[in-house]
């Protein structure tokens, strides 16, 4: 106990001082993390509304799968683009690796599957409400999903925000491909790794408190924002 | 537009089936709906009234039979039957955009979309409401509001599955005016109720389900007096003559 105590004294210490190094740290990780969030809605979004509306043989499959791969594991995510992005793999030309890029690339194939299968879970609902309003008014399954994601827009919004939880809080795919290299690649997460393995506690803790605030920060935003749009539009 | 299509009633079903999860839930209707006076379509819960509904509009195709318009359903890319839900389905956006959503995918040109909108509000006498949300509206309002997104289109057939059942008899009685007036400017009316004062109110002629076959069709008077089906009689006795 002793040692969390001093810990958490030094943590609080170091975020205090608005140390450059930290800074920079917490700056990426959410660079990369957002951007990850961003790409992987952007794809993501109008393939789980795509998704709900549309009927195909496979179908099933498919819903299933996605929502499986939500759970997939980091390090074999992380494992998979190294393989690509590597010298002597099929991407390997771009020479990406060990960049914040190839970190984007990551998580956003980490990311995709959640927005993927929580959108297609809200846009069901929806649809469950709207179809026979929609198919009465002769709408389209393409209109039909745009209404739909228009219409879940509040809930997207959480659903993009487990995605970005998801990539902000994992280690194992940024530490493979972007190899934890100080000033380059490091993020909360490779840090807080390293440092704890060298045995700095003060620095993991205090990047793990910031991590967490972050989280809590965005979500907790977005909840009121939601909140907000719920009242105004029910 | 209507004068120059061909004209879209008759409405003729010829033995239709309906089947789902294996059960039969209309079974072999055949009946034909003729512009003019307003039908209402009448029967104990499960009988098939929603499912005939649907099957005129379009929403679900017969497992057996046809269902066929005497004219093309669309005009101008415009459909020439609208329906109007038990339970409105609201946009979650503005009252006037949830008219205007409707409008656009009937193909109106976006300069005119806001004034028929604007006009089929006032109709429904919901027009101070325009720029609220519809998802903010009483239940009241927002049937009111499905009338007014349906008036909008002018369909020449429009079919209402029990509009009035979650409304109190306030916020039923400014339904029925709006649907009354839709009756005066010349669209035919198909409506299923189970209220027999609104039948009165409301009806010219009725159809009446049971166990998914027609067991009867006369003028309201008559049927709600002395129908001639024993099925129909089990129902008026059951139902409040009051309510």
């Amino acid at each position: 106990m002793g040692d969390f105590a001093a810990a958490s004294r030094a943590a609080v210490e170091l975020l205090a001082s608005g140390d450059p190094k930290l800074l920079e740290i917490v700056a990426l990780s959410l660079q990369v993390s957002l951007s990850a969030a961003l790409i992987a809605s952007v794809i993501g979004l109008p393939l789980g509304a795509a998704l709900a509306v549309s009927r195909f043989p496979g179908r099933r499959t498919l819903v299933v799968v996605t929502n499986a791969l939500m759970g997939l594991p980091p390090v074999v995510v992380g494992l998979v683009v190294y393989l690509l992005l590597s010298r002597a793999g099929p991407l390997g030309e771009l020479g990406l690796l060990f960049t914040p890029q190839a970190m984007v690339i990551a998580q956003s194939i980490l990311v995709l599957p959640i927005v993927v299968a929580l959108t297609r879970q809200a846009a069901e609902d929806a649809w469950a409400e709207y179809r026979d309003l929609l198919h009465s008014l002769g709408a389209a399954p393409l209109r039909s999903a745009v209404t739909l994601l228009w219409d879940i827009r509040h809930s997207l919004l959480t659903t993009v925000l487990a995605g970005f939880g998801r990539a902000a809080a994992e280690v194992g795919a940024v530490m493979i491909v972007g190899g934890n290299i100080d000033g380059v690649t490091r993020v909360m997460t490779t840090a807080i790794a390293l440092e704890t393995s060298k045995g700095d506690l003060p620095l993991a803790l205090g990047l793990g408190t910031v991590l967490i605030s972050v989280v809590v920060a965005v979500n907790a935003v977005a909840y009121l924002l939601r909140e907000a749009a719920m009242r105004r539009y029910g | 537009m209507p004068g120059i299509a061909p004209p879209l009633l008759p409405l003729t079903l010829r033995d239709v089936v309906f089947e789902a999860g294996g059960k039969r839930i209309l079974d072999g209707v055949s009946l034909t709906i003729d512009p003019g006076p307003r039908t209402l379509v009448m029967g104990p819960n499960g009988s098939g009234k929603s499912v005939l509904l649907r099957l005129c509009h379009g929403l679900l195709l017969p497992s057996a039979g046809t269902v066929g318009f005497s004219g093309p359903e669309y005009v101008n890319g415009r459909r020439r039957h609208a329906m109007v839900f038990q339970r409105p389905v609201m946009l979650r956006r503005s009252v006037l955009a949830n008219v205007t959503y409707g409008l656009a995918l009937a193909g109106v040109a976006i300069s005119e979309r806001t004034k028929i909108a604007g006009e089929a509000l006032a109709r429904a006498g919901i027009a101070h409401l325009a720029l609220q949300p519809a998802r903010v509206l009483s239940g009241g309002e927002q049937q009111r509001l499905a009338l007014a997104r349906a008036w909008a289109l002018r369909p020449e057939l429009l079919l209402l599955d029990e509009p009035t059942a979650n409304l109190d008899p306030a916020a039923t009685m400014a339904i029925e005016s709006v649907i009354q007036a839709m009756h005066e400017a010349g669209t035919k009316v198909v409506m299923v109720t189970h209220n027999l004062g609104q039948a009165h109110r409301l009806g010219d002629e009725v159809v009446f389900l049971d166990g998914g076959r027609v067991a009867e069709r006369a003028p309201v008077d008559v049927l709600l007096r002395s129908p001639a089906s024993r099925e129909a009689a089990r129902f008026l006795e059951a139902e409040l003559p009051w309510s």
